[in-house]
């Protein structure tokens, strides 16, 4: 197991972006040609540097919004901007990470994570970058390591590396955690924190676990389903590093399983 | 000895458990010795049958053949005696041996119910002696023809292989091309490519350049279906990724299709391989006027089967040792698959 701890880059932080979501309506057909709402009129403005959580069960559209936002698929209605620009397919400005690491397995992990810079023809210019960041993520070991080689955890560091590697002004993260067993799942939070912290780029992070949602971002945007929209926007104002066995911690958790009618109901004589 | 022998027995109170199998004592050490002289055995038994068994097909006997047997008696018994000595040719020797004492084996056989005991009627089946002697006889002709198959081989194949590999592309990426290109595939792609060899001999000035085209046409097809299922089938998260890391059409189809469905790509190219070594042999057969199938027909007009043989084997060669290449390519390219799948 890799443990990269306190990894810092030479690279110059990043210029965040800020997002716009406005009136942003989704309709998806199903086979039968009926219609199904994934998203109906979302507004949402994220900040630069700003590191916020779509939170929600599924079928609430989030991964929709945050697809949307990465340019892989278009709004039916409303627009979405990047510091005011209009978003209309997939650019290197707007990183992505998906729950399935999905590494280019014919690559090694130096050039997947070379790859965003071959792709743009920057690669001669900027390939000290490449090790960089591959030190950054904590693989310095295994740069020539081919992607089946590489334990889940390890992946899933590589594919962050892939999309920081170009810079991105927002970073998607679409449940990037979500296969990860619970251990690794918490060291790989500290490690997504480290990196925000260090590189100050904007992220949106899809998630279904509260507790994930609490301890990483600066504001829990949750989502309910049929129709996909937001229900409510939380900010989380507890100090970092955060510490996941706080009662304020607990307080929040519950407000959350609340508003999702998900915490259950306290009986009268509820302690056996 | 004695020592060895009791220390072994109470070692074997504690020991045996874990390996049952190897047998203890002289016979467990004796085993991989007599494993390595089986081809020894073998070749002194061909040399024995080819000077000791009187001969029944007394016609052309070729002295050759005797010689050729002592030569792989000395070898295998240098190789015997070096294995003895070097630690890394044992190993080899121990697992090739079985293999190379069946050969010889087979070979006796052969010279047993031919030659020595004229068990099958003579031209059709002549003895490894005579098939020997027509190698060393007609060496010069036999590879220059190979040298014509081979010419013909690589640039039929190069670009049929090249042509299945754009429009498998298209067809894969592009529904449009899809479109088009498939009905004209599924019509002329099932026509075995030997069926054109009349109209191909109109349609082109010189024989070679029709040779050419039709094991291209062979080839072309398979390497289409594969590129075309393997590229339409790359999974779309390699796709979506890709472009949010900056990527182009042009960057999608070579850098991440193209080697995203090579191990499928791979298949098409060894099944075109496979049939443009048929499509070779036949359209020299018939229409071309050399190469290694216009050799075989050109003996067997003279009756000489044993030149059938020797250029046979000299096919098996050559096509194998093509094959081969194909592999260690394959292995090259796709050595990222290596621990993946069994390799």
């Amino acid at each position: 197991m890799v443990t990269a701890v306190g990894n810092t880059l030479k690279v110059a932080p990043e210029q965040s972006g800020a997002i716009s979501v406005n009136g942003v309506r989704r309709i998806f057909l199903n086979t039968q040609g009926e219609e199904t709402v994934a998203l109906d009129r979302v507004n949402l403005e994220i900040q630069p540097g700003e590191l916020v959580s779509l939170l929600g069960p599924s079928g609430c559209g989030k991964s929709t919004l945050l697809r949307i936002i990465a340019g892989l698929d278009r709004p039916d209605e409303g627009t979405i901007c990047l510091d005011d620009t209009p978003i209309t397919g997939p650019h290197h400005e707007r990183g992505l990470v998906f729950q399935d690491p999905t590494l280019f397995s014919w690559l090694t992990v130096r050039g997947n994570v070379a790859f965003g810079l071959k792709a743009r023809g920057i690669l001669k210019e900027k390939g000290d970058e490449v090790d960089e960041f591959i030190r950054l993520v904590g693989l310095e070991k295994f740069g020539n390591a081919y992607p089946h080689q590489l334990s889940g955890g390890m992946a899933q560091r590589v594919a962050l590396a892939r999309a920081l590697v170009n810079h991105p002004k927002v970073l998607l993260l679409d449940e990037p955690l979500g296969a990860l067993d619970a251990f690794t799942r918490m060291q790989m939070q500290d490690e997504i924190l480290r990196i925000w912290e260090d590189r100050g780029t904007t992220m949106i992070f899809v998630t279904h676990d509260v507790d994930e949602a609490i301890y990483m971002s600066d504001r829990i945007i949750v989502m309910t389903p049929r129709p996909g929209k937001i229900q409510e926007v939380i900010e989380v104002r507890l100090a970092r590093p955060r510490a996941r066995n706080h009662p304020d911690f607990f307080m929040l958790r519950s407000k959350i399983l609340e508003i999702l009618h998900f915490a259950g109901e306290i009986t009268e004589n509820y302690y056996l | 000895m004695a020592s060895e022998v009791a220390q072994q027995s109470t070692g074997s109170v504690f020991a045996a458990p874990a390996h049952p199998a190897v047998p203890a004592g002289w016979a467990g050490r004796l085993r991989p010795l007599l494993i390595k002289l089986l081809p020894v055995a073998a070749a002194a038994a061909a040399l024995g049958v080819q000077l000791a068994v009187p001969n029944q097909q007394t016609f052309a006997v070729n002295e050759q053949y005797a010689t050729l047997l002592k030569v792989v008696l000395a070898l295998n018994v240098l190789f015997c005696a070096l294995s003895l000595v070097s630690g890394r040719l044992g190993p080899w020797l121990k697992d090739n041996a079985p293999l190379a004492a069946a050969g010889l084996a087979l070979l006796t056989v052969w010279d047993l119910i031919t030659l020595k005991f004229g068990l099958l009627p003579l031209p059709y089946f002549p003895g490894p002696d005579k098939v020997l002697a027509a190698l060393t006889e007609d060496w010069k002709l036999i590879f220059t023809s190979a040298f014509y198959s081979l010419r013909l081989l690589v640039t039929g194949y190069l670009f049929g292989a090249l042509a299945g590999l754009i429009t498998g592309t298209l067809m894969g990426w592009s529904r449009r091309w899809h479109y088009w290109v498939s009905p004209v595939m599924k019509g002329i792609g099932p026509i075995p490519a030997t069926a054109w060899i009349p109209l191909a001999m109109v349609i082109f000035p010189t024989s070679f350049q029709a040779s050419a085209s039709l094991v291209a046409l062979a080839v072309w097809f398979p390497v289409t279906v594969m590129t075309g299922s393997g590229i339409a089938n790359v999974r779309n998260a390699f796709f979506e990724v890709a472009r949010t890391l900056g990527a182009g059409e042009r960057f999608l189809i070579f850098r991440v299709a193209i080697p995203a469905a090579f191990p499928t790509i791979f298949v098409g190219l060894f099944m075109g391989l496979g049939a443009s070594f048929l499509v070779l042999i036949v359209a020299e057969m018939i229409g071309v006027k050399a190469g290694l199938g216009w050799y075989i027909s050109w003996v067997q007009g003279w009756a000489e089967y044993s030149k059938v043989y020797a250029c046979l084997f000299v096919i098996s060669l050559i096509f194998s040792g093509v094959i081969g290449l194909l592999f260690k390519i394959r292995d090259r390219v796709l050595v990222w698959q290596k621990g993946l799948i069994k390799w």
